[in-house]
């Protein structure tokens, strides 16, 4: 038994690393949801976005133009579902199972049709890539930080080293809670959320908000998927979300709804997954051999227990799935 | 009064969402540079050309039929279930343990308890989502997704570890001979008719019809179905008439994963002849698209998994002739479930206006 492992620093540093592709996606679906529109295509929007930020960022050799377009083609799919759910009010459920079907199958038709290379783009290098940001005087090479005493392992692996959005995702969460509740925006979502026709009385257009909340979910799953191809690995693969919109699907009901639980949510399910890559480390630290499907599983089985209300109780935004009809 | 014909309704609104999939994918084909005219004529003959291909386009029928069967059973309650993926999985664990540990003397009583097993495991899996729907108000979508995913790694374990067989494939040992099914051409055979004894299309199809015969007089001809619709059309009504909203919604979905998997028929006792890893192959999604398109009735659904099947089995080929990888059948798959689910009022509302002019016009006359 050896609990300290399961601090162990490299688990840590790939915590950070898987969590932030989550969180960004869970508070895009946090934006969606608190306007009042259910949002299970976040996994569709994040592949879609994986692929055109690698794709493009492959063909100009820059990683900016590659996110940019990756956010542009997941806010498309916004739109779509916005399209289906806010404008013809059909159901928002069934829109984000197409809207996942859409990505999955599109990403590798168009991957095969435009690099030819079985459904995958080129490897990326240089600029075509978020590169890790290497804090002054951090270690950098494996063999250094094995030797180097606790506090250096922390700041040169844990604290160091990771891209730029992963520095920038710390700051997203205050920044949502800002908007969502300091500003006049924030409320009038919220309200959106929970009761339209209060917000139609006083004259804020329902469907304009909630084009708004689903084009910021966009945005963010965006970010995320762009995150995955063209930070954690160089290039798109088939699948290669790889149910994390579920997951983060998950978290957002883990935290019922708020930014800062969110962030909780997201470290956790990250940490198991990080954990489920080193199975080593958690035999080493519990001193039984624990299958990584356990820690596979253990996210969903969770998001159950908290679902099933044996934790608090998860309640949804209230007006959450249904499409305004303004009376007449 | 209705806003359009009842046939309008059944027939029209389906064939027009059907039509603009298919004018989208042929632009989607257009841009990758291939040939949509030439990809529909070497679809249609990959899925009916051969009657080894249509065996194959049979036997993906059959898988779809009842995951459609499973979605839309659990739809007339008005619950969601994304769930049939997981349920047709753990269903085809059922299979597997009752034709892998009981010496069935016969076929025949094999189909019978290895089904039976199957979608008792099937409908083990929707319990859970169902019990917290109705007693703890946990979103029946969300649960049955998280049940997918804890699916995928419980069968992941057991494949590999307790149930595996010998060698390097995650799968279970091939099961005994006397719970082999009979292919279809035997089947065929009985009644004189030559049928490919190559393809995998066995008699689960024809327990796949009986399910279809079941589900409709399930859901139009017992006390049972009425109460459901009736809870489906408006939760208070049903109510207030004395339904009992727990039951319903632990029925249907019992019976929803029941059907999911009952599937395991077909693809683990039928074709396969062992679990193996993602033995599903995502037909219980399809089976979302097939009872949207089916309109939830048993006969649209025949029709709707013939068409998914022919699809399913005409995209092999594609991909073997013309190189157009696989996944265009997700893609037309999605357009299917966005033209007749999500978008359907899209589809709807310029209908529902030509018929309010054409019934201005003779009221006019």
């Amino acid at each position: 038994m050896d609990l300290l492992a399961l601090f162990d620093i490299a688990v840590l540093d790939g915590t950070v690393r898987l969590a932030v592709p989550l969180l960004l996606a869970c508070l895009a679906g946090l934006f969606s949801e608190r306007a009042g529109v259910f949002d299970i295509g976040l996994e569709g929007k994040m592949l879609i976005s994986a692929f055109f930020a690698a794709a493009v960022s492959f063909e100009t050799g820059n990683v900016w133009i590659g996110l940019f377009a990756g956010i542009a083609s997941s806010v498309v799919l916004s739109l779509l579902h916005g399209l289906a759910s806010i404008t013809f009010r059909g159901n928002q459920l069934i829109s984000g199972v197409a809207i996942n079907f859409f990505a999955s199958g599109i990403t590798v038709i168009a991957a095969q049709a435009w690099f030819g290379q079985g459904g995958r783009t080129p490897s990326l290098s240089g600029d075509a890539r978020f590169d890790p940001i290497v804090f002054p005087g951090a270690l950098t090479k494996i063999r250094e930080i094995m030797k180097a005493d606790w506090g250096m392992k922390v700041y040169s692996e844990l604290l160091s080293g990771h891209t730029i959005i992963a520095y920038a995702a710390i700051f997203i969460v205050p920044l949502v809670w800002w908007v969502l509740y300091r500003t006049r925006f924030g409320l009038r979502l919220r309200a959106v959320g929970e009761n339209p026709g209060a917000v139609d009385t006083a004259g804020i257009s329902v469907q304009r908000m909630r084009y708004s909340a689903v084009i910021i979910c966009g945005v963010l799953t965006g970010i995320a998927g762009a995150y995955l191809s063209t930070g954690i690995q160089a290039g798109f693969v088939r699948e290669m979300t790889a149910g994390r919109g579920y997951i983060a699907l998950a978290a957002l009901i883990f935290a019922k709804w708020r930014p800062w639980y969110a962030l909780g949510a997201t470290l956790l399910f990250g940490y198991l997954q990080a954990l489920a890559i080193r199975p080593d480390i958690l035999e080493r630290a519990i001193g039984i051999k624990v299958q990584t499907q356990v820690l596979d599983a253990l996210p969903y089985v969770l998001t159950v227990i908290v679902l099933a209300g044996f934790v608090g109780k998860a309640i949804p935004p209230r007006a959450g799935g249904e499409a305004y009809v303004k009376e007449r | 009064m209705q806003k359009i014909p009842n046939w309008a309704d059944v027939v029209l609104v389906p064939l027009i969402s059907l039509l603009l999939a298919a004018i989208i994918s042929a632009i989607v084909l257009l841009i990758i540079g291939q040939n949509p005219i030439e990809a529909l004529g070497i679809l249609i003959t990959g899925a009916l050309g051969t009657s080894t291909n249509l065996s194959y386009t049979l036997y993906y029928t059959t898988n779809f039929i009842f995951t459609g069967l499973a979605v839309a059973v659990a739809y007339h309650a008005r619950l969601f279930n994304i769930g049939a993926e997981g349920q047709a999985y753990i269903g085809g664990l059922g299979a597997a343990l009752a034709c892998l540990y009981v010496p069935w003397p016969h076929w025949t009583i094999a189909l019978i308890g290895a089904g039976a097993t199957a979608a008792i495991f099937g409908a083990a899996w929707a319990a859970i989502p169902a019990y917290l729907q109705a007693k703890r108000g946990s979103h029946i979508v969300i649960t049955t997704i998280m049940f997918n995913y804890i699916s995928y790694p419980l069968l992941n374990y057991l494949l590999n570890g307790p149930i595996k067989a010998e060698g390097m494939e995650a799968a279970t040992p091939s099961f005994a001979s006397n719970t082999h099914l009979p292919n279809l051409s035997e089947v065929l055979g009985f009644f004189g008719i030559e049928f490919a004894r190559t393809g995998p299309a066995n008699v689960a199809l024809i327990v796949a019809l009986i399910a279809c015969v079941g589900v409709w007089a399930l859901i139009w001809r017992t006390k049972l179905g009425y109460e459901t619709r009736a809870y489906g059309e408006s939760e208070p009504a049903a109510k207030y008439a004395g339904i009992n909203p727990t039951k319903i919604i632990m029925v249907a979905m019992l019976i929803s994963g029941g059907l999911a998997g009952m599937m395991a028929i077909n693809n683990v006792m039928g074709e396969a002849e062992r679990l193996v890893l993602n033995a599903v192959e995502g037909a219980g999604f399809i089976g979302i698209a097939v009872a949207l398109m089916g309109r939830n009735h048993p006969f649209g659904i025949l029709l709707a998994a013939l068409l998914f099947g022919a699809l399913y089995q005409g995209g092999a080929e594609l991909s073997a002739e013309m190189r157009i990888p696989r996944e265009m059948v997700t893609v037309i798959q999605a357009l299917v479930i966005l033209f007749t689910g999500a978008l359907d009022n899209m589809v709807r509302m310029p209908i529902e206006k030509i018929f309010l002019m054409i019934r201005n016009n003779k009221e006019a006359n």
